[in-house]
């Protein structure tokens, strides 16, 4: 009797979802058919070649996505063969970029953001006669690592101009949310708004749990009721303190750094003031495309200095024409 | 020679009655609800907002979305047994219910159902691991864990082509979804999360099986000692593995309201999650070896990391020290329900 009671019940369980799989959302869902348009075009007629990704990106961040869209996007054009790798933790990071240099890659891109932990390994790679591009982090020590080129946003330009954004809607007294604590470039974003706006208070929260990351928003805000606007460091921190606002019925306005697609719709409606994008997908293809230059002719861009990618203020009357690419993951 | 022989009453001391008080404090769950009225007390005082009703709610729904899981690992925690993979095991569950609704564009409830049988099915597969390898269950679920991790990032960006999930604000079902698993009650002009009900009433019933039905005594035997549980005629391998089918349930219910309450989910989150749920279960009285606790316990311990992260918030700290209170917070509760249960043990 009991077995019988049990099957019944698994029976149920799976025959259940397939009854209501005709119950199709009239809303929503995935697109039938999203479209392409990327790689579509002439391909580099040079030899193939292969050039290695690594970064620091922590598993699941939206933001590596678009790094990387952009850089298969130029893979895909100047005949390279990708390899993506990352590791959040410095010394791992190192060992992927020995990794490269035993796959006798082309070029390596990297990010600099623990630049004292890849100092051993980045000099073996330019002993082995690789050329190195950095981009994203670690502007400041580009060059003395070996880099011929840096792209990126600068983190403190880009919080400055937060904070002068700011300052022109008015407002004065920021919360700015970082979600890692001790994560240098979110530190550095903060320092900048703090430059232009001295009230600026700085808040942590537990980035890997979005239900802390709303009650603690919630709880600052009522500890601290004459804040007029919180900024939070990644787009979809940004939607979840957003709505941590809304419910706890604060008037503070809420402003954010990078982008993705909900985002730009929710500044396109104005409920979010603005967004410092440092344009990710720039960061992606041009650290693979400069790799690309440098083998097709020995060129090197930018001059010795960083080429930046940011920081650009996405503000309403920008928000539409960024949304349209931030929903094809380019923006 | 008859004698009236006057006994003088001896009573068993396993079947007396006890002092009240000191039955009281032989209870699971009483240090921790000392650590936690000196917190508040603590917080009360160096904080005005800490003690106004909207923060009160806000620090409840902080503590509700570790107490809710809190339930589920303390009752495993009883039955001598540890599940690592609890933390991303809520996001595979919020990830299975959108991914799926959103990929095949039907009604979200359906999602919801196939999460549930997804949820108890890890909760199941950790469990009739266990049993069949014999293996430590620390092991095992660290195993499920890192493949759970794994799981959700390739199969978001297989399915989705991100790391996040697509929004399914828009789709069909999911405003009904969010009033079951993500809303609010307006309790005296104070808007309260459900979170909080649903965690009150998880502990009421958590409770009720352990100290009121067959199965709760299954429990506390198979955590007090496996082989004599087994000889006694209890089900030992039932009783484990719906343990871990009831921590599945438990990342059910929280994986619903992450994503129901931000539409969408990020792919890498909940990794370091299960320590806090495990604190929690140790902060209010269960023994890491099993056999002794109690759901209540669970429950409190998830209050007073509700307080303890909140409170330094209200309290207006430097940041910087933030992740130092907590600790030191954590480690002066915990002392304190040691000494009130040795008291009570003396006695």
């Amino acid at each position: 009797m009991k077995t019988l009671s049990w099957r019944k019940a698994a029976l149920m369980a799976a025959v259940v979802p397939m009854l209501a799989l005709s119950a199709c959302s009239s809303t929503g869902g995935k697109p039938v058919d999203a479209g392409s348009n990327a790689g579509s075009g002439q391909v580099a007629t040079t030899d193939r070649i292969k050039i290695a990704l690594i970064t620091h990106a922590a598993p699941g961040d939206t933001f590596w996505d678009i790094v990387r869209k952009g850089a298969e996007e130029a893979s895909a054009k100047d005949n390279v063969e990708l390899l993506y790798t990352s590791d959040p933790e410095g010394g791992r990071q190192a060992q992927l970029i020995e990794q490269a240099i035993d796959q006798k890659v082309d070029g390596i891109a990297v990010t600099l953001a623990k630049p004292d932990a890849l100092k051993d390994a980045l000099k073996k790679a330019t002993a082995a006669g690789i050329p190195v591009v950095s981009f994203n982090a670690g502007e400041s020590v580009s060059a003395q690592l070996g880099a011929f080129t840096h792209f990126g946003s600068n983190e403190k330009l880009a919080g400055a101009a937060a904070g002068d954004k700011l300052k022109a809607e008015g407002l004065q007294h920021p919360i700015c949310v970082i979600q890692e604590q001790g994560h240098v470039g979110l530190e550095a974003r903060c320092a900048g708004v703090k430059e232009k706006l001295p009230e600026t208070e700085i808040l942590y929260v537990a980035g890997t749990d979005m239900t802390q990351v709303s009650s603690t928003v919630t709880a600052k805000l009522q500890a601290t009721a004459d804040a007029d606007s919180i900024i939070g460091l990644g787009a979809p921190f940004t939607l979840t303190i957003l709505k941590a606002v809304t419910s706890a019925g604060s008037k503070a306005k809420v402003a954010s750094f990078d982008m993705n697609a909900d985002l730009a719709q929710k500044i396109s409606d104005g409920e979010i003031l603005f967004t410092i994008d440092q344009q990710p997908w720039l960061q992606g293809y041009g650290s693979i495309d400069a790799l690309w230059q440098n083998k097709r002719g020995g060129f090197k861009i930018g001059g010795g200095q960083p080429v930046l990618t940011g920081p650009t203020v996405v503000d309403k009357a920008a928000a539409s024409a960024a949304l349209t690419f931030a929903q094809q993951g380019v923006r | 020679m008859t004698q009236t022989l006057t006994r003088p009453p001896v009573v068993d001391e396993r079947v007396g009655r006890r002092n009240p008080l000191q039955k009281l404090l032989g209870r699971p769950e009483v240090g921790a609800l000392v650590g936690a009225i000196v917190l508040f007390v603590f917080f009360a005082s160096v904080s005005q907002t800490f003690i106004q009703p909207n923060a009160f709610a806000t620090v409840l729904y902080g503590s509700s979305t570790i107490g809710i899981m809190a339930v589920g690992v303390s009752l495993l925690m009883i039955g001598g047994e540890f599940d690592l993979s609890t933390g991303v095991a809520v996001i595979s569950s919020a990830l299975t219910a959108s991914m799926f609704s959103w990929y095949f564009s039907v009604n979200v409830w359906v999602g919801v159902v196939l999460a549930l049988v997804v949820s108890l099915g890890i909760g199941y597969i950790n469990g009739w691991i266990l049993m069949k390898t014999k293996l430590p269950s620390f092991i095992v679920t660290l195993a499920t864990f890192l493949m759970l991790t794994g799981l959700n990032l390739g199969l978001t960006r297989l399915i989705g082509g991100g790391v996040s999930s697509p929004s399914i604000s828009t789709m069909d079902g999911f405003a009904s979804a969010q009033a079951v698993f993500s809303s609010s009650v307006n309790i005296g002009g104070v808007e309260v999360k459900n979170t909080v009900f649903i965690w009150i009433v998880l502990v009421a019933v958590a409770s009720w099986v352990l100290l009121r039905t067959k199965v709760g005594n299954w429990i506390f035997a198979v955590g007090g000692d496996e082989n004599a549980a087994r000889a006694v005629g209890v089900p030992v391998k039932a009783t484990k593995i719906g343990l871990f089918m009831a921590v599945g349930f438990c990342g059910w219910v929280l994986g619903m309201h992450n994503l129901f309450a931000f539409d969408a989910v990020q792919s890498g989150e909940g990794v370091g999650n299960e320590f806090l749920y495990i604190i929690a279960a140790v902060i209010g009285g269960c023994l890491l070896t099993g056999g002794y606790g109690s759901a209540v316990g669970g429950a409190v311990g998830a209050f007073i990391f509700g307080m303890a992260n909140k409170g330094i918030v209200y309290a207006q700290w430097n940041p910087d020290w933030f992740k130092f209170f907590l600790g030191l917070m954590l480690l002066l509760a915990t002392i304190v329900n040691l000494i009130v249960k040795r008291r009570a043990e003396l006695k």
